[in-house]
C-alpha cells in the first residue's frame, strides 16, 4: 500500500477493454472476485464479440468487462465508467463516448501507434490530437513495463504479450487497494503445471501495482468499504451457473435425476457446460445433434421419470417449436431456458435482448398454453430454475424459463441457499393406491394429471402428440372433447397463479406512474426509480417474474397509479401481452433494442417525460 | 433385465385398441410378429417401451399393451434416447418408416446409431409415403412415378443398410412382412443385442405401392431371389439350395455348386460378428438375391453403458456428496 491516505468512496464502475485476445474477461472477473470478498456489492456486465478472434486492432474485435462496486447497494454495472482502461487504440475508440469529462483512462501507450490508432479508425493520433484532454490520463507503456519486469524468465514473447493483463490488473488494485492473495490464489492452480508462466503472471501483477504506486496513478489509492449485506455465507455467481444449481438443488429436492438434452449455442452454452461438471449428482448431460434432439431427448426422459430440461437461446427455442407443443400434449413435466440474445435469426449472439417473449407464449401451432417465467438478475436465475422445475413436476406441464445474455454472463453476490431451506418439490405421480388410474385423470385443484412412468407395473399406457380424450389419453378425435381438452390444458396453465407468489411493488405503493418491467432489467429500473424518490411524484415499480400467468393481484396494483409505463428491451412485446391480457389499463412503453441493458439515466429521463405530461 | 422365463403368451401384448390400418397392409403381420417376440425375450411388460414418429408405421405403439410414446415426425430416435438415459433398465422399441427415418429424422437416425444407444428399431420400408398418400420416398427407386414424381422420380435413393453402416452400426438386419417367423427370431435377436439394433423390414404398402417387392417376396420366386444368412454358415440359397455367393475380385458373386467345379467350400462363410464391415457392406448392396437375415452383429459398449460407468466413477472422486456441497464450494466469504 501506498504511502498516500486512502480515500473512502461509495462505489466505482470499472470498465477493462482490449482485443478479444487480451484476457479482459478473466482479468473483470479477477477485479470482481476480489472485491466480492471484500464484502462489497457488485454487478458485472461482459461484452464481446461473437467472434473468438475478431480482427486484432480493430473496433469489432474490442472485448469489454464492465464491473461496479460498491459499498451501497448495487443495482446494475453502471451506466458510464469511472475508470476506463484501454489496451489498445481500438479499446478507447470504442468506449471513449461513454467516459464523462474527468474520469480515468488508463491506457498502453505501447499499442498507440500510427498504424494502431488508424486501424481502430481515429484520423489522428489520440494521444495528441487533444480529444483526451478532459479525462484524468494515465498513459503508461504496459506492454514494455511488463516485457522488463518478466526479463530474465526465459518467456517467449507471446506469453509476455498475454501477461500484461495482469499488469494492468495490478495497477487498478493499487487504485483501490485491492489486496493481490485472491488473484495470486487463482494463478496458482491455473498455473499449477506451468511455473514458469505463473511466475510472470504474478510478477507482472506485482509489478503493475507497484508501478502504480510508484506513479501515483490517482492522486491517492480509493477504496470501498464493504457494503450493508445480509449476513450469512455468500460467493460470487454468474447467471448461467446459477441457473444449472437451481436445477442441481430441484433434483435432489424432487427426489428425481435430473436430464439435460442440449446443443450449444451462444449465450446458453454455459448452463450445459455446467451441469456437464457436475455428473457425480447422477445428472445426465446429454449433448445432442441438434436444437430438436435436444429437446426431444428431455421429452423421452420426461416420459421416463426423470427432472427433464433443455437449455438453448432465440434460434434454438424456434427449432424446438413442434417438440414443445409435443409436450403440451402429453402434459410432461418439462423445463425450457431460452437465454436471449439479439435477434432476428443469427442476429447479435453475444448481446442481450428481451424479444424472444412472444415466441415463448405463442411460438407454437395450436393453442399451445405453457407457463413463461423470467430470471431478474443472476443470482436470482438459482432460485427461478429451481421454481421452473418445481411448477413442471407438480403442475405436469412445459415450464419456459426466459433469462437473457446480460443475466445469464453477469455476475453478482449470492447469499448461498442450503437446500433443506428451499420449498419442498412433490412430483405429482401416480401412486400404487390408486384405483383404476387414467393418463388423463386430474388434481382438482391444479388440474394436473398423474404421471405414471415404465417401470411402474399396471401403469402401461400410450400417450403421443394426437389429440387426447380427456380421461383415458386414447387418441379422440371427437369435437367437444378436442374443444375441452383445449381449455383444461390453457386453465391448467392459469390455475399456477395460485401456487406463485403475488406482485409485489418497489417504491411508492401506490400515485402517479407505476413503472413495469419483467426478466433481466430489474437491476435498471430500480436503480431508476430509487433515483425518483426525490421527487414529488410518485413513482412505484411493478417488476414480473411470472408472466404466464401472471399474478393474481396484477389489475389491483395496477388500479393503484394513474399511469403505467412498460419498459423493456424488445419492440414492446410484454406490453402488448399486458394490453390483451389487462385491457382495461392504458399502457406507455418505452423500449430499446441495441443489444444492451437499460442505462439508468435513460430511464430517469424517460420516467420524467411521463410524469411531466398531462 | 429379468432374464426369467415370464409367463406371458402373444395376446398379453395386444392394447385395446382398435388397429386402423389399410386391409392387407404388411403392417399386420409385423404387429404378430412382434407380438409373439414379446414373450421371449424375458422383459417384464412394465419395462418395455415402444416409441414413434410420424407415419403409418408409427402407430404401433397404441396396439401394444406396453408403455408407448407416439412422438413427433423423425424425432424418434432421440425421444428414445431420452427414455433409454432416463432408464437404462428399459426395453425400448422404435419403431419407424423410410420417411420418418431416413428424411425428416435422417439426423436423428445416424446419430442415434453413431452413439450405439441400445435402442431396437424397426424400419418399416415400403418405398413410399402412405400416411400423406402417396408421395416418393427416399427409398423409392428412381424414376418411379409417385403422386408427386409424376413423371418419375430424379432422386437417387437410399438404401438403409449402406447408412447404418456408414454410420458405424454394429447391428443390421433384414426381413420381409412376409416371413412372421424370420421376423420374430430377428426381434428376439436384437433385444439381446447390446447397442443400436437396425432391422430393416420391407413392408407392402397395398395402396400406394402394391407389390413393390414381389420380385423378391413372391411365393415362386423368393427362394431364389432372398438369401438368408445365418452366422457361421454357408451363403447358400435358391430352391435346388445349390446357389451360392463367393468373392471374386472385390464382388460378389452368385455360383452354382456343382457347375464349374465349384463344391460347398468354395461358399462364402457368413461371419455377422467381424468388425470391418466391408463385406457386410457388400451383402446390404446385393441386389439379387436380397440378403435376409442379420448381416451385421457386433459386440461394443453402448451408449448408456459409458454413460453409467462414467457417472459412477465421477461420483467416486468427486468431494460433493450432495449439493449444499457444491453451493459452499470455490472462493466464498462471511458477512457478520
Amino acid at each position: 500500500m501506498g504511502t498516500t491516505a486512502v480515500k473512502e468512496i461509495d462505489k466505482v464502475v470499472i470498465k477493462f477493454a482490449g482485443d478479444s485476445g487480451d484476457g479482459m474477461q478473466l482479468t473483470g472477473t479477477q477485479f470482481t472476485g476480489t472485491s466480492a470478498m471484500l464484502g462489497n456489492d457488485i454487478a458485472t456486465f461482459p461484452d464481446y464479440p461473437a467472434e473468438i478472434r475478431a480482427p486484432q486492432g480493430t473496433v469489432a474485435g474490442v472485448s469489454g468487462f464492465q464491473v461496479h462496486i460498491g459499498h451501497a447497494h448495487i443495482h446494475t454495472p453502471g451506466d458510464t465508467p469511472d475508470v476506463l482502461v484501454a489496451m489498445n487504440a481500438a479499446a478507447l475508440k470504442a468506449n471513449i463516448k461513454d467516459v464523462q469529462k474527468g474520469k480515468t483512462i488508463i491506457l498502453d501507450t505501447d499499442n498507440f501507434h500510427r498504424k494502431d490508432w488508424e486501424k481502430a479508425g481515429f484520423d489522428e493520433d489520440p494521444l495528441v490530437s487533444g480529444i483526451l484532454r478532459d479525462f484524468h490520463m494515465v498513459e503508461a507503456p504496459i506492454t514494455s513495463l511488463t516485457r522488463t519486469a518478466l526479463e530474465g524468465l526465459g518467456l517467449d514473447n507471446k506469453s509476455i504479450i498475454r501477461s500484461k493483463n495482469m499488469f494492468a490488473l495490478g495497477m487498478v488494485y493499487w487504485m483501490f487497494s485491492r489486496p493481490l492473495e485472491y488473484t495470486e490464489r487463482f494463478l496458482d492452480s491455473k498455473f499449477a503445471n506451468k511455473p514458469e508462466i505463473h511466475e510472470g503472471n504474478v510478477k507482472a501483477l506485482k509489478a503493475g501495482y507497484h508501478y502504480a504506486d510508484t506513479i501515483e496513478a490517482l492522486s491517492s489509492a480509493s477504496t470501498i468499504l464493504p457494503a450493508d449485506m445480509e449476513s450469512g455465507l455468500y460467493k460470487n455467481v454468474m447467471g448461467n451457473e446459477a441457473t444449472a444449481w437451481g436445477f442441481l438443488a430441484a433434483a435432489e429436492k424432487a427426489g428425481k435425476e435430473l436430464f439435460l438434452g442440449s446443443y450449444p449455442i451462444t449465450p446458453a452454452t454455459d448452463i450445459l457446460h455446467e451441469l456437464a461438471k457436475h455428473k457425480h449428482f447422477g445428472a445426465k448431460v446429454f449433448q445432442a445433434e441438434d436444437e430438436i434432439a435436444g429437446i426431444t431427448s428431455a421429452i423421452g426422459a420426461s416420459f421416463a421419470g426423470d427432472l427433464a430440461i433443455t437449455t438453448t437461446s432465440g434460434p434454438g427455442l424456434a427449432l424446438k417449436g413442434e417438440a414443445l407443443g409435443l409436450a403440451v400434449m402429453t402434459e410432461l413435466p418439462l423445463v425450457v431456458v431460452d437465454v436471449q440474445r439479439g435477434g432476428p435469426s443469427t442476429g447479435l449472439p453475444t448481446k442481450t435482448e428481451q424479444s424472444d417473449l412472444m415466441q415463448a407464449l405463442y411460438g407454437r401451432n395450436g393453442e399451445s398454453p405453457v407457463v413463461v417465467i423470467a430470471a431478474k438478475s443472476p443470482a436470482d436465475c438459482f432460485s427461478m430454475a429451481f421454481r421452473a422445475s418445481k411448477i413442471a413436476l407438480e403442475h405436469m406441464t412445459p415450464v419456459l424459463l426466459l433469462t437473457d445474455g446480460y443475466v445469464a454472463n453477469g455476475s453478482q453476490p449470492w447469499k448461498i441457499l442450503k437446500t433443506e431451506d428451499l420449498e419442498d418439490i412433490k412430483p405429482h405421480e401416480a401412486e400404487k393406491t390408486m384405483q383404476n388410474w387414467q393418463p388423463y385423470e386430474r388434481d382438482v385443484d391444479s388440474l394436473a394429471r398423474y404421471w405414471a412412468y415404465p417401470g411402474m407395473a399396471g401403469y402401461e399406457h400410450r400417450i403421443g402428440g394426437l389429440e387426447k380424450d380427456e380421461l383415458t389419453g386414447n387418441v379422440s378425435y371427437v369435437p367437444e372433447n378436442h374443444q375441452k381438452m383445449i381449455n383444461t390444458r390453457e386453465e391448467k396453465v392459469q390455475r399456477v397463479a395460485n401456487y406463485i407468489p403475488e406482485l409485489e411493488v418497489d417504491g411508492e405503493q401506490e400515485g402517479d406512474l407505476l413503472v413495469v418491467s419483467w426478466g433481466g432489467t430489474y437491476g435498471s429500473l430500480l436503480t431508476a426509480i430509487n433515483q425518483c424518490t426525490g421527487l414529488d411524484k410518485k413513482v412505484g415499480l411493478a417488476h414480473f417474474s411470472y408472466i404466464k400467468p401472471l399474478p393474481r393481484n396484477t389489475a389491483e396494483v395496477f388500479k393503484k397509479f394513474k399511469k403505467i409505463l412498460v419498459c423493456e428491451l424488445n419492440k414492446g412485446q410484454f406490453v402488448k401481452y399486458l394490453r390483451g391480457e389487462l385491457p382495461e389499463f392504458t399502457y406507455q412503453q418505452f423500449n430499446k433494442t441495441q443489444g444492451l441493458p437499460f442505462r439508468v439515466i435513460e430511464l430517469t429521463h424517460a420516467i420524467n417525460q411521463i410524469l411531466e405530461e398531462k | 433385465m429379468s432374464v426369467e422365463t415370464l409367463e406371458y403368451t402373444a395376446k398379453d401384448f395386444s392394447s385395446d385398441q382398435e388397429v386402423k390400418w389399410c386391409p392387407g397392409c404388411g403392417d399386420y403381420a409385423i404387429l404378430k410378429a412382434v407380438q409373439r417376440a414379446m414373450p421371449m425375450i424375458g422383459v417384464k411388460r412394465e419395462n418395455i417401451v415402444f416409441v414413434s414418429g410420424i407415419g403409418c408405421s408409427s402407430r404401433f405403439p397404441y396396439y401394444m399393451n406396453t408403455f408407448g410414446f407416439h412422438g413427433i415426425h423423425g424425432r424418434a430416435p432421440a425421444l428414445a434416447t431420452g427414455v433409454k438415459l432416463a432408464n437404462p433398465d428399459l426395453s425400448v422399441w422404435q419403431v419407424t418408416g423410410d420417411g420418418d427415418a431416413l428424411a425428416i429424422g435422417g439426423n436423428h437416425f445416424i446419430h442415434l446409431i453413431r452413439r450405439n444407444v441400445n435402442i431396437n428399431v424397426m424400419l418399416f420400408n415400403n418405398r413410399i409415403y402412405g400416411l400423406t398418400k402417396g408421395q416418393f420416398s427416399p427409398t423409392t427407386n428412381l424414376g418411379q412415378k409417385t403422386k408427386s414424381s409424376p413423371q418419375g422420380t430424379i432422386d437417387n435413393p437410399f438404401n438403409p443398410g449402406e447408412l447404418v453402416l456408414g454410420a458405424n452400426g454394429y447391428f443390421f438386419a433384414r426381413a420381409t412382412d412376409t416371413n412372421p417367423k424370420g421376423m420374430t427370431e430377428i426381434f428376439v435377436e436384437a433385444e439381446k443385442h447390446q447397442g443400436t439394433s437396425i432391422i430393416e423390414i420391407l413392408q407392402n404398402c397395398v395402396i400406394f405401392n402394391k407389390d413393390i417387392f414381389t420380385d423378391v417376396t413372391g411365393k415362386d420366386v423368393k427362394l431364389d431371389n432372398q438369401l438368408h444368412l445365418e452366422h457361421g454358415k454357408p451363403m447358400i440359397f435358391g430352391s435346388q439350395s445349390n446357389k451360392g455367393l463367393v468373392l471374386n475380385g472385390f464382388k460378389l458373386e452368385v455360383v452354382t455348386i456343382g457347375e464349374n467345379g465349384i463344391t460347398e467350400d468354395d461358399i462364402l462363410v457368413h461371419d455377422a460378428h467381424e468388425e470391418d464391415s466391408t463385406l457386410h457392406m457388400m451383402l446390404v448392396k446385393l441386389h439379387m438375391p436380397a440378403v435376409m437375415g442379420i448381416i451385421r452383429s457386433v459386440k461394443t459398449d453402448s451408449f448408456e453403458v459409458r454413460m453409467k460407468r462414467q457417472v459412477e466413477e465421477v461420483a467416486k472422486k468427486s468431494p460433493y456428496k450432495s449439493v449444499n456441497d457444491l453451493l459452499v464450494s470455490g472462493e466464498t466469504w462471511e458477512i457478520k
